[in-house]
């Protein structure tokens, strides 16, 4: 266990500018981590407005009335913005625009981390036994994973989503996460697969841990630093596939207030030009979120690179 | 040479075995059958029965499969439910207009792509260079679709300078007019796919050629005294070029994808909007053949990607 400490700062410099060995403990992956990314400024400008956005609509839907997006009023029917404190106007059944923003943010938002999670979960599993096996079992695994990325994704989504009996919000997180773990368990096996001849994998080996133990218990904390990067990158990822699904008509009902179905209100050219608070306001909003969001993870992935850090 | 490719071609063969299985099992899940787009109101409960039976629907699944195989090799996906017609045929229609908004597609994304690698490449670390990494970020980061509807709204509705849908206009004639109007019609949704699809290839050549900037040959060249145009020319450009030229297939498998988001969203009459179309009429001997199809287009797509890598860099051939 003592090596492992070790290969986590392998990538650290252990020298100092005239070339002397540090003597002193280098910081640890997720101290550098937490220091490179507090001294990229862009990042700490996308993270605040990330967070703005995922706690406005995470606490700000607890305090939406239920009834201001469900509720059908015809006399708020496209009511401009401003009328009868509409902040941003009505929609066709006149349900509050602002108030179907937030839920539906936080509708998408919440559907996003569900995928990622899940993506995460089935990525380590899928990426651990391949890189650590290697082997048959890699094989295999890689075969399957092969043939998920040539499948087309979106439309098997829709398919699945039409033909399945009894519609819910978990169907959809399956659906998204099914087709959509590939590149993740690739991520996984490429970091596992240049761990698992290291010394203290062997080490352990020959002392006897169970491969459940070395595997889950000392490589996976020495990769960990990849799962704060493509958590956050497969969210992002996430939430466009679902607001494009919804978008499309194939996500969440249209009973839900969501952002994908606000945004399709501009696929009627009536709406598109006459009543832009319906459509707008979600669009941009999904632009800034997924711009954020990727930039977060972006830094992160240059923080946890040693080659690009900034020092 | 050939033998990698040939060994390329026999390991597609498990993968589209495999495809065709999981779409058939797809299709079985879905309700309706092959036949279904011969059914009128005209037709008895009796004569379906018999229709059934005659199609084999009673045999076990495999012979079914066997049968299903059969015909979609010979290109028989069945009737359309809505439209009374082989599948085949309507897809075919629609296949020539994906093609004509594909090809302006790949076209721009090359001629958009190569002159901003080059740039980011060769003026690496410049604002130029940090410019055009933003953009590719932005490009890369934001739901295809988003863009597509801005696009809509700003230059189709707002300005008017493009058509907002179908694939010609009306009262197009003559050669010259129909093609003018097709182009017409297809430049601003291959124009944005283009600018948010060259992330990859702009990323590709720009650290391909900051690589080989370091490269012996090129300190080699230098010395001799060679122009620094040549060397870059000749030198450092050449050979970044050549995993752009790869990744030739890839991007015709990601306009695939893409095509579903784009013509739904510019009314355009291809493959992707058909297969919306045929989901919302729930048409399923259209969509199953549209899904094989496009499976097929990607695995060929990959095969194209990995036949040119290994012509252009014979390290990858495996003997």
């Amino acid at each position: 266990m003592a090596d492992k400490k070790k290969t986590d700062q392998q990538t650290v410099q252990a020298t100092d500018a005239k070339g002397n060995p540090i003597i002193s403990a280098p910081p640890s992956g997720w101290r550098v981590i937490f220091r490179e990314f507090t001294h990229d400024k862009g990042a700490m400008v996308a993270f605040v407005i990330m967070m703005f956005i995922i706690l406005a609509a995470v606490i700000g839907s607890f305090f939406v009335p239920q009834s201001r997006y469900t509720d059908v009023n015809i006399m708020w029917q496209w009511a401009r913005p401003g009328t009868d404190g509409l902040i941003l106007g009505a929609d066709e059944s006149g349900r509050d625009v602002f108030a179907s923003l937030i839920v539906g943010m936080r509708n998408s938002i919440g559907i996003g981390w569900g995928v990622a999670i899940l993506i995460e979960l089935i990525g380590i599993i899928v990426g651990l036994c391949s890189g650590y096996f290697g082997g048959w079992i890699d094989n295999i695994l890689m075969r399957i994973t092969d043939f998920f990325m040539i499948l087309p994704a979106l439309m098997i989504q829709i398919v699945v989503i039409t033909i399945v009996p009894k519609f819910s919000i978990w169907v959809l997180i399956t659906m998204i996460t099914a087709l959509g773990w590939m590149s993740t368990a690739r991520l996984y096996r490429a970091a596992v697969l240049s761990q698992a001849k290291r010394d203290y994998v062997l080490a352990s080996k020959t002392s006897g841990s169970s491969s459940f133990k070395i595997m889950f218990f000392e490589v996976l904390p020495n990769i960990s630093s990849l799962l704060l990067v493509d958590i956050t990158l497969t969210f992002a990822t996430s939430v466009g596939v679902e607001t494009g699904l919804t978008f499309l008509g194939y996500g969440l009902p249209d009973t839900t207030p969501s952002i994908g179905r606000l945004i399709s209100y501009a696929s009627d050219p009536v709406n598109m030009q006459n009543y832009p608070w319906s459509w707008l306001p979600a669009t941009l909003m999904l632009i800034i979120l997924s711009l954020s969001v990727n930039y977060v993870g972006k830094a992160l992935q240059r923080a946890a690179d040693a080659r690009q850090r900034l020092g | 040479m050939w033998k990698t490719i040939l060994r390329r071609v026999i390991l597609m063969i498990p993968q589209i075995i495999v495809l065709s299985l999981f779409v058939f099992i797809l299709a079985k899940m879905m309700p309706g059958d092959p036949f279904t787009g011969l059914i009128t109101p005209q037709t008895s409960p009796a004569q379906i029965a018999r229709l059934r039976k005659e199609a084999g629907l009673d045999n076990p699944w495999y012979v079914q499969y066997v049968d299903w195989i059969g015909r979609a090799l010979h290109g028989d996906f069945g009737m359309s439910y809505q439209m009374q017609r082989p599948v085949t045929s309507i897809i075919g229609e629609r296949a020539i207009n994906t093609l004509y908004l594909s090809i302006l597609s790949v076209v721009l994304t090359y001629l958009i792509g190569i002159p901003l690698g080059v740039a980011a490449g060769r003026y690496e670390g410049t604002w130029i260079d940090t410019s055009i990494q933003f953009y590719n970020f932005i490009s890369m980061s934001t739901p295809g679709f988003v863009v597509y509807m801005l696009a809509i709204a700003l230059f189709g509705f707002a300005l008017g300078w493009f058509p907002t849908s179908g694939s010609i206009s009306v009262n197009a004639s003559g050669v010259i007019g129909t093609i003018g109007s097709r182009i017409y019609h297809i430049i601003l949704p291959s124009l944005l796919i283009a600018i948010l699809g060259n992330a990859s290839i702009v990323q590709y050549l720009r650290s391909g050629i900051v690589d080989n900037k370091l490269e012996d040959y090129v300190k080699t060249a230098r010395s001799k005294g060679v122009p620094e145009r040549v060397v870059f020319n000749r030198h450092i450009l050449r050979n970044s070029l050549l995993p752009i030229a790869a990744f030739f297939g890839n991007v015709i498998t990601g306009l695939l994808s893409g095509s579903v988001f784009a013509e739904t969203i510019f009314a355009y009459p291809g493959m992707g909007k058909l297969f919306i179309d045929s989901v919302s009429g729930r048409d399923y001997s259209i969509m199953t053949a549209l899904i094989l199809l496009y499976g097929i287009l990607t695995l060929l797509g990959n095969l194209l990607s990995d036949i040119i890598m290994s012509i252009v860099d014979p390290r990858i051939r495996i003997d």
